[in-house]
């Protein structure tokens, strides 16, 4: 997994409330092998025509926006499928934090699996970061994970919160499996209790 | 005096492996549900050279890449084919219990896993599928997780969580005739927003929730996500303990009367604390039907749509003008009589046996005035309602009769037309979800038959009580 310390980069508003994963990275490509090309997966049906071309109106297909690497949504932002493919497809464009001000549960937590970060700010906060990113298009805003600081195209620093353990994994670029794997003699004590404590499962 | 513990406590102290400095939960996974996207997963494994660790706790089924006619053809889109094929390679080869395309015992996880027995009171039970949480209607902890997840649970039996905070909803009273489980729970998603339950594990309870039989509870846990809820549960019951008794895979003997024992204890104590509370009066519940593309714009079957002028937040008011605009909708219009093009009754939500009986019971009295599909939850429900006559209830007023699949719910295998409207029992009308450009209204299975025979949206008490 990429590690996440700071970044700097262009950011573009999104201003739907409620964007569920289904419009991250719509049914009919989820089972589509992660790989190269799996760019055109996120947001499709905003971002492209019926007929496959791109959308010019679509706010991420303007000029400014196209370096983004950094997405400032509204509430709910990833709510419902848990696919991860959502995130997958944000990765794919090249997106490595969202701002926020609340997520869907699955959707946060499959961030932090894939090298994003999803940062949580006041609800206020993120409707004045959108209204300068949509004021001044290709503005950036920096993103420092150690420090847990955003500081927006205004050079206002705004503190976030976030967990010790999906920062330390995402600070290290560090692999689930593998750490969990460290635990292996409390794992299989465990399971030798919960064994014979519900032996009527076995 | 030991702290008195919430249900959703007590299971999760019985599955606490460690917790780690940083404050999360090494959690033990006591059974978990595979459908036809844990490929990613088992794909994982297999680079990563990692073994299944305990495949006898697994179910594998597929459900969302299943045809609903002509299975015994196989699966002609071969993407499709490909997925549901790995699935039965991928389980076959670690060991894991998996019911294929042909087995009378496939079906949609969510119906399936409590009809075998497969889902018990106070286990943990993870699943890829985001409606896992319907099994939570048995009393246990059961969790969507994504792909990554699952394939952490293959490799350890564990997961990773920081423990949620907990909710209980209280429905009082009683409900009044036409009104169904899912219209209980598309009230409360409407009364507390899609995203009122984020970062809890909410109970279901009071005297509404306690008299529902084991499938409505079922119908309730499964739209927990719609609200934003990690997951739902229901304190397990003698209602629980007659449903799960004799299933395939349920404990038997003296194991059953252990387990007995152990579940009767599981309950919250009197004194348990929640971190939230929320009440809602059972006999104030109507037949609800959405308007929008949110299960939190349920509204009463009587009521109109909303008028977005009226919306003081413009963030909300945007939202709203959005929904409308998609759902071909002007404000004022009345929702009993808005003509509809298809109906679905079908989907982890509505595909038990109850709910066909209820959909068939007013199937019965007409003929359907649009395309009416009726899509069982699993080929057992399905062999049921066969045997009570159900299928010719259906057929004869019209409906389709189909297989047993996830279906037009996830917009994939089977799907509607762009710009057609649908009454549909699934859990999500989000845009695009049971196809591009298709508008999806919630509704209970004997409101999804009335707007059938109606051929527009109806308010099923007017239809009186049949016989």
């Amino acid at each position: 997994m990429q590690p996440f310390t700071t970044l700097k980069a262009v950011a573009v508003p999104l201003d739907e409330a409620n964007l569920d994963t289904n419009q991250l990275s719509p049914t009919r490509f989820t089972r589509r092998a992660r790989g190269p090309g799996y760019e055109i997966v996120l947001l499709h049906q905003w971002r492209f025509r019926p007929d496959g071309s791109e959308n010019p109106d679509f706010i991420m297909n303007r000029p400014a926006y196209r370096p983004a690497q950094i997405i400032v949504g509204a509430r709910n932002f990833g709510c419902g499928s848990s696919r991860e493919m959502a995130v997958w497809a944000l990765s794919a464009c090249g997106f490595r934090a969202l701002i926020a001000p609340s997520y869907g549960d699955l959707f946060y937590n499959n961030c932090f699996k894939n090298g994003v970060l999803p940062v949580v700010l006041p609800e206020a906060v993120c409707t004045d970061l959108r209204g300068q990113l949509h004021a001044k298009p290709g503005a950036e805003i920096a993103v420092d994970l150690p420090n847990q600081a955003v500081t927006g195209p205004d050079g206002k620093g705004h503190a976030f919160e976030v967990q010790a353990f999906p920062k330390h994994c995402l600070l290290n670029g560090l692999d689930d499996i593998g750490i969990t794997l460290q635990h292996e003699q409390a794992i299989a004590a465990f399971e030798t209790r919960y064994r014979a404590a519900k032996s009527w499962l076995f | 005096m030991p702290q008195p513990r919430t249900l959703f406590e007590k299971i999760w102290d019985d599955h606490v492996i460690l917790v780690n400095e940083a404050g999360e939960t090494l959690l033990y996974v006591g059974r978990a549900l595979l459908h036809d996207s844990a490929n990613h997963a088992f794909d994982q494994l297999r680079q990563e050279g990692r073994p299944v660790r305990r495949p006898g706790q697994l179910l594998a089924s597929p459900d969302h890449y299943v045809p609903t006619l002509g299975r015994a053809r196989g699966i002609a889109n071969p993407e499709y084919r490909q997925q549901v094929e790995a699935l039965e390679a991928s389980s076959r080869a670690a060991g894991i219990t998996h019911f294929g395309l042909l087995d009378p015992r496939q079906g949609i996880l969510q119906v399936v896993a409590p009809e075998q027995g497969m889902s018990l009171p106070g286990l943990v039970i993870c699943g890829g599928d985001s409606h896992t949480g319907t099994n939570g209607a048995l009393g246990c902890l059961a969790f969507g997780i994504g792909t990554s997840e699952v394939a952490h649970v293959l490799a350890t039996q564990t997961i990773w969580l920081r423990k949620p905070k907990s909710m209980r909803v209280r429905v009082e009273g009683r409900r009044g005739f036409g009104v169904a489980a899912k219209d209980v729970i598309l009230a409360l998603i409407a009364k507390v927003s899609a995203a009122g339950g984020v970062g809890h594990v909410v109970e279901y309870a009071g005297s509404v929730v306690r008299a529902m039989s084991m499938e409505e509870r079922l119908t309730v846990c499964n739209m927990s996500i719609e609200f934003g809820a990690r997951t739902g549960t229901v304190a397990p019951d003698e209602t629980t303990f007659r449903y799960v008794e004799g299933r395939p895979f349920a404990p038997k003997g003296a194991q059953w009367e252990k387990a007995l024992r152990d579940w009767r204890a599981l309950p919250s104590d009197p004194d348990a604390r929640f971190d939230r509370e929320v009440a809602l009066e059972g006999g104030e519940i109507a037949p609800m039907v959405t308007w929008g593309t949110n299960p939190e714009t349920a509204v009463p079957i009587t009521a109109r749509v909303p008028d977005p002028a009226g919306e003081p937040d413009p963030g909300k008011r945007a939202d709203m003008e959005r929904a409308l605009k998609y759902m071909a909708l002007q404000p004022g219009t009345a929702l009993a009589g808005l003509p509809i093009d298809r109906v679905f009754i079908g989907s982890c939500t509505n595909s038990r046996i109850e709910d066909l009986r209820a959909a068939a019971d007013v199937a019965g009295r007409g003929k359907a005035r649009v395309s009416a599909w009726v899509v069982p939850g699993s080929g057992l429900v399905k062999r049921q309602a066969e045997a009570e006559g159900l299928d010719r209830v259906f057929r004869a007023a019209g409906f389709e009769w189909r297989e047993p699949s996830c279906s037009a719910c996830t917009g994939s295998i089977d799907s509607i037309g762009p710009g057609e409207r649908c009454a549909s029992t699934i859990n999500r009308n989000f845009e695009d979800r049971m196809g591009r450009g298709g508008r999806v209204h919630l509704v209970s299975p004997a409101m999804a038959a009335a707007a059938a025979l109606a051929g527009a949206l109806t308010d099923v008490r007017t239809l009186g009580e049949n016989r």
